[in-house]
Formats: structure tokens, C-alpha cells, sequence
């Protein structure tokens, strides 16, 4: 192959000024040409950076594009992918780049090699299978870029939803809201120990009001987090159990272990209280009410009346 | 894929095991994973070197740098010519185990990683590989 | 041969972990605190993990054998600083360790070991 790939190298090399000018003219043609979306000079800068790169990586004489020879053109492909993808381009919109500069190499070949169709034939077959191989790369970083991006938006979706909130000092809440899948319970986990550390809290209620259905993989997603809060020396209520929440539990087989589960955010707020040797006591009154109908003071608050 | 970066070492004694977690550390760091995933992978590799020392008569890691479409991996392959392994699926079960350990190496590393793959022959040697994905 | 220092203080026992520790050495420090435990007539074992980036299934063995041995020893044990990373992945390799009392710091593990301590006296009543 090294030596077809030389044919396709000294041809790009002998007018590569030429070949690039034709082939930005071809993208500018086309009629899926974006003028509102990417500039002349974008288009331009990026096919010269393309095409010379592709120029040096035909030197190396492999014709494996996923080599560490190819490197350099496949970065270039990463970057030109990610920026259309950006700019609201298509897939196909995308890979236009590289099948219109297929069609300026095979007419530079042709007008190269018309003395002898052999190896006209041959470079052609080459180039067509390089640049459909490059081609089907760009579509495929620009698929991978696309669920990056929905990855990333998930991710912080994720971390929006599960805020970790202090009731007490000592008591943190979680309200899970929505489906706890194995990715959610990372992110839920690595919240919940991190505010343990911050705010030294002793207990943890993790609400599941918000948690529509409780199936075993649940189950077992809560026990991972009550487990790991308890490593880090915090204590785990369940709350929220709904009734049917409750039923599936017991139908399902789940085994709670030790996990003190309550039905509401309070009464699991009364507890963590509780343990923590607290308690809530109603301020003492002076029996009169004020002018403005608000209720008495306690003693130790005189308010100008 | 690609493999970016591949280096072998020798898995025989006690203190490779922690010469290997080093390793995997150094290079989970460079391929920048997060720390949770670099604390996963590492403790996965101490989990099979310590199996390749204890079960498999010492053996070798191969610790490879991977990309695959713009993303980038970390894949260990632990290799020994111990006894291999008769019941597979039984030596994966939880708290198995047969020198008093908690039987939890080859399970645990499997939860641990993104792909687990084990490959073994009774009287010729066991090969496991794991790989974490960024 | 190489051990980690333990160190007393008052009824306590406090073990400082800050080297990535080899099998061998696990080991020696498990033979070392029974022993210790034993001479000083320690009450409780504070195990400070804060400077461990990895507790694998050995390591995780270990505390849990400590734990168990102190407690026949009639001593108890609280292993400290455990990092959030840590116990995420401990948790994941399926190891809750729950034979063994845990805190923040050093600071509440002391809390802790004294209220156990005090627990235990009100239960088995004075020696």
C-alpha cells in the first residue's frame, strides 16, 4: 500500500494549492452551504489544515487511519465535528467535508494519470477507501459529541435534582426526586458523603416521596447510600414510604436490614432530633396578646411596644 | 481504539501489589479520571494483583492506555500460568473463596469496571480484564 | 522488619495509617494491636484511615478482624476519617463493614469510643 499511497501524496503535493482552492470552492457551491452558519475563512482555514495534514500522514505509509500515524488528521476531524455539531450543522452536512475533497482528488488523479489507467484505477480505489474511512469517522465523533453533550446535561440535571439540604445542625436531608438508576445514585452518593464531610452531620433522612416506584434495583441503590453515609460515621432514616411504596417492599422481599424508615419527612425530623439528645420546646408566654394581634412575646424578648 | 500507552510489570510478591496500585493510580490520574473512578480502578487492580500473587503463582499486569471515538480508557490484563480456575461462575460468586479471604476479588473488580472479561484453563493459567472508560 | 506505630493514650489505643500498606505489614499491625491491647488494658482502638486512598477487601478484612479481636479483648474499636471516595467504592466492591463503628475524625471518635464505653458499663453494670 505505501507505495499506491505515494501516488495519492506526490499528486496532493505537486498542486496542493490548487487542490485546496477547488475543493473550498465545491463546499462554498454546494447547496447545503451554510454561509449564516460558518464563514468563508472558517472553511478555508480548516480544509488547509486538513488537507496538509492528510498530505503528511500519507507519508507514513500505512493506510490504518486509527494508527498513531493518523493521529494528527483525526484530531483535526475531532475538532472540525465538534464545531459543526456547535454551529447546528448535520451529520451528513458534516461528512460533506470530507466526500467533496474526494471528488477534487479524483479529478486532480484523473487529469494526473490519464497516460496510464492502471494505476489511475488503483489510486482511485485507494483514495475512494481513505476518504470514505475518514468519512465515516467524522460521523461517528459527531454522534460521540452529540451524547457527550446530552451526557453532560444529565449529569447536571442530576446534580440539580438532589439537593442536600441541612435541617439541623447535625441532620441533613436528601429529597430524592424521580427514578434512582445506577448512574443518579452516584451522583447522589457522591454529594451526600462530600455535605458529611463539610457539615460533620451525624444523621442523614433520605426522603423518597418523590421516588415513584420501588422495585429490588431501588432497593438496592438506597442500602448502597445508607451503607456509605454509615462508613462515614452518619446514621440513615428512609422516609416518605408511601403506602403502596410499602406494599411493594414487603411483595418484593426487600430487606431493609437495620434501616429505621419512617413515613414522613417529620416524624424522621423528630427522631434525628431525638437521638441527637434535643428537644423542641414551646417559648413560655406572658398570657397578653400585642396591638397588632401578634402573639405575646416571651419574657426574655422585650420588644418596644 | 487505540492503544495510547502500554506497559507490563511483574506481579509476584506482596510488595508489587502495592507497586501495582501506584501504577494504575499514576496512570488514572494522567488519563484524568475523576477521583471516585481512579479509587474504583485502583482498588479493582489490588484486588486481581493480590489474586495473582495468592492463586495464580505470580504473574504479570499489562496496564494500557486506550481511545476509543474521542473517549478515554484505562484496560488491565492480569495474566498468570497458575492452576486456573475449575468453576468460573462459582469462583465469581460472592464470598467465595478458597484460602480464607472474602471472596469478594473477582466479583468486587467486576462491579468495580465498566467491562470484565476472565479467561481460564485448569492447569494452565488465568487471564482477567477489566477496563474503566472516562 | 517495619511496623505502625500505635499509639497510647490513656485507655486508648490510636493508630495513625499512613502508608500504602503491603499484606505483610496489615498483618504485623493486627498481631501488634492485639498484643498492645492486651498490655496497656486498652478500652477502646481508634484506627485513623484519613490518609488511605484505597481500603481494598484485604484491608477491609483487616479492620474487621480488629475490630472483632478488640471486642473479645473486651476493647472497642472505631475506625476514623474514612474518604468519601473511599467508602463509595468499598461500598461498590460489596463491603459495608458493618461489624465496625466508624466517625468523621478523630476528635468524635473519641466521643464515640467514650459513649460506647459508658454504654457498656451501664449494661454489664460495674466490674
Amino acid at each position: 500500500m505505501s507505495d499506491r499511497s505515494k501516488t495519492l501524496r506526490e499528486t496532493i503535493e505537486k498542486d496542493e494549492a490548487g487542490i485546496l482552492e477547488r475543493w473550498i470552492d465545491k463546499q462554498l457551491a454546494a447547496p447545503s452551504f451554510r454561509s449564516d452558519r460558518i464563514s468563508k475563512t472558517e472553511l478555508a482555514e480548516h480544509s488547509r489544515r486538513f488537507l496538509s495534514s492528510l498530505r503528511q500522514s500519507l507519508g507514513s505509509g500505512t493506510p490504518d487511519v486509527q494508527s498513531p500515524a493518523w493521529a494528527n488528521v483525526r484530531q483535526i476531524l475531532e475538532d472540525i465535528s465538534v464545531s459543526r455539531a456547535q454551529q447546528g450543522f448535520s451529520p451528513s452536512e458534516t461528512a460533506l467535508f470530507i466526500f467533496s475533497l474526494k471528488e477534487t482528488l479524483f479529478e486532480q488523479l484523473n487529469s494526473e494519470l490519464t497516460k496510464d489507467p492502471t494505476a489511475l484505477a488503483a489510486a482511485i480505489i485507494d483514495t475512494n477507501q481513505l476518504l470514505d474511512k475518514l468519512g465515516l469517522y467524522t460521523t461517528e465523533v459527531y454522534q460521540t459529541g452529540r451524547e457527550k453533550v446530552i451526557v453532560r446535561q444529565q449529569q447536571e440535571l442530576m446534580e440539580l435534582s438532589t439537593p442536600v439540604v441541612m435541617l439541623w445542625d447535625g441532620v441533613l436531608a436528601l429529597p430524592v426526586i424521580g427514578t434512582l438508576d445506577s448512574s443518579r445514585t452516584q451522583v447522589v452518593m457522591e454529594n451526600l458523603l462530600q455535605r458529611i464531610v463539610d457539615t460533620g452531620a451525624l444523621i442523614a433522612i433520605i426522603d423518597i416521596t418523590g421516588v415513584p416506584t420501588v422495585d429490588t434495583l431501588t432497593a438496592q441503590h438506597l442500602l448502597k447510600t445508607v451503607a456509605a453515609a454509615r462508613l462515614m460515621g452518619a446514621d440513615c432514616i428512609i422516609s416518605g414510604i408511601r403506602p403502596q411504596i410499602a406494599q411493594t417492599i414487603v411483595h418484593l422481599g426487600v430487606d431493609l436490614g437495620t434501616v429505621v424508615t419512617k413515613a414522613t419527612l417529620a416524624d424522621a425530623l423528630a427522631i434525628a432530633l431525638r437521638r441527637l439528645g434535643l428537644t423542641v420546646v414551646k417559648a413560655a408566654t406572658t398570657g397578653k396578646r400585642r396591638p397588632d394581634g401578634e402573639a405575646p412575646s416571651a419574657p426574655s424578648d422585650r420588644s418596644e411596644d | 481504539m487505540t492503544v495510547l500507552l502500554s506497559d507490563q510489570r511483574a506481579v509476584q510478591t506482596a510488595e508489587d501489589v502495592v507497586a501495582v496500585r501506584q501504577a494504575v493510580r499514576q496512570r488514572a490520574v494522567e488519563l484524568g479520571f475523576n477521583l471516585v473512578d481512579q479509587t474504583k480502578i485502583v482498588t479493582a487492580s489490588s484486588e486481581l494483583a493480590r489474586n495473582t500473587v495468592q492463586y495464580g503463582g505470580g504473574g504479570t499486569v499489562t496496564i494500557e492506555s486506550l481511545e476509543d471515538l474521542g473517549r478515554r480508557g484505562l484496560r488491565l490484563t492480569f495474566a498468570d500460568s497458575g492452576p486456573g480456575i475449575k468453576d468460573i461462575e462459582l469462583a465469581m460468586k460472592d464470598g467465595y473463596t478458597t484460602a480464607g479471604g472474602l471472596g469478594l476479588g473477582l466479583s468486587g473488580a467486576r462491579r468495580l469496571s465498566n467491562e470484565f472479561h476472565i479467561h481460564s484453563t485448569p492447569g494452565e493459567g488465568t487471564r482477567v480484564t477489566i477496563t474503566r472508560w472516562r | 522488619m517495619e511496623h505502625i506505630p500505635i499509639l497510647k493514650m490513656g485507655d486508648f489505643l490510636l493508630v495513625t495509617i499512613q502508608v500504602d500498606m503491603h499484606d505483610r505489614l496489615a498483618m504485623t499491625l493486627q498481631d501488634d494491636l492485639t498484643s498492645r491491647i492486651v498490655d496497656a488494658h486498652a478500652k477502646g482502638v481508634l484506627i485513623d484511615i484519613s490518609a488511605l486512598e484505597i481500603v481494598d477487601s484485604f484491608i477491609g478484612r483487616m479492620l474487621a478482624d480488629i475490630a472483632a479481636m478488640a471486642r473479645v479483648l473486651d476493647a472497642e474499636t472505631v475506625v476514623v476519617g474514612m474518604r468519601p471516595a473511599v467508602a463509595i467504592t468499598l461500598v461498590e466492591l460489596g463491603l459495608s463493614l458493618t461489624g465496625v463503628r466508624t466517625a468523621l475524625n478523630v476528635e468524635r471518635g473519641m466521643d464515640l469510643l467514650r459513649k460506647r464505653i459508658l454504654e457498656r458499663l451501664a449494661d454489664d453494670g460495674p466490674a
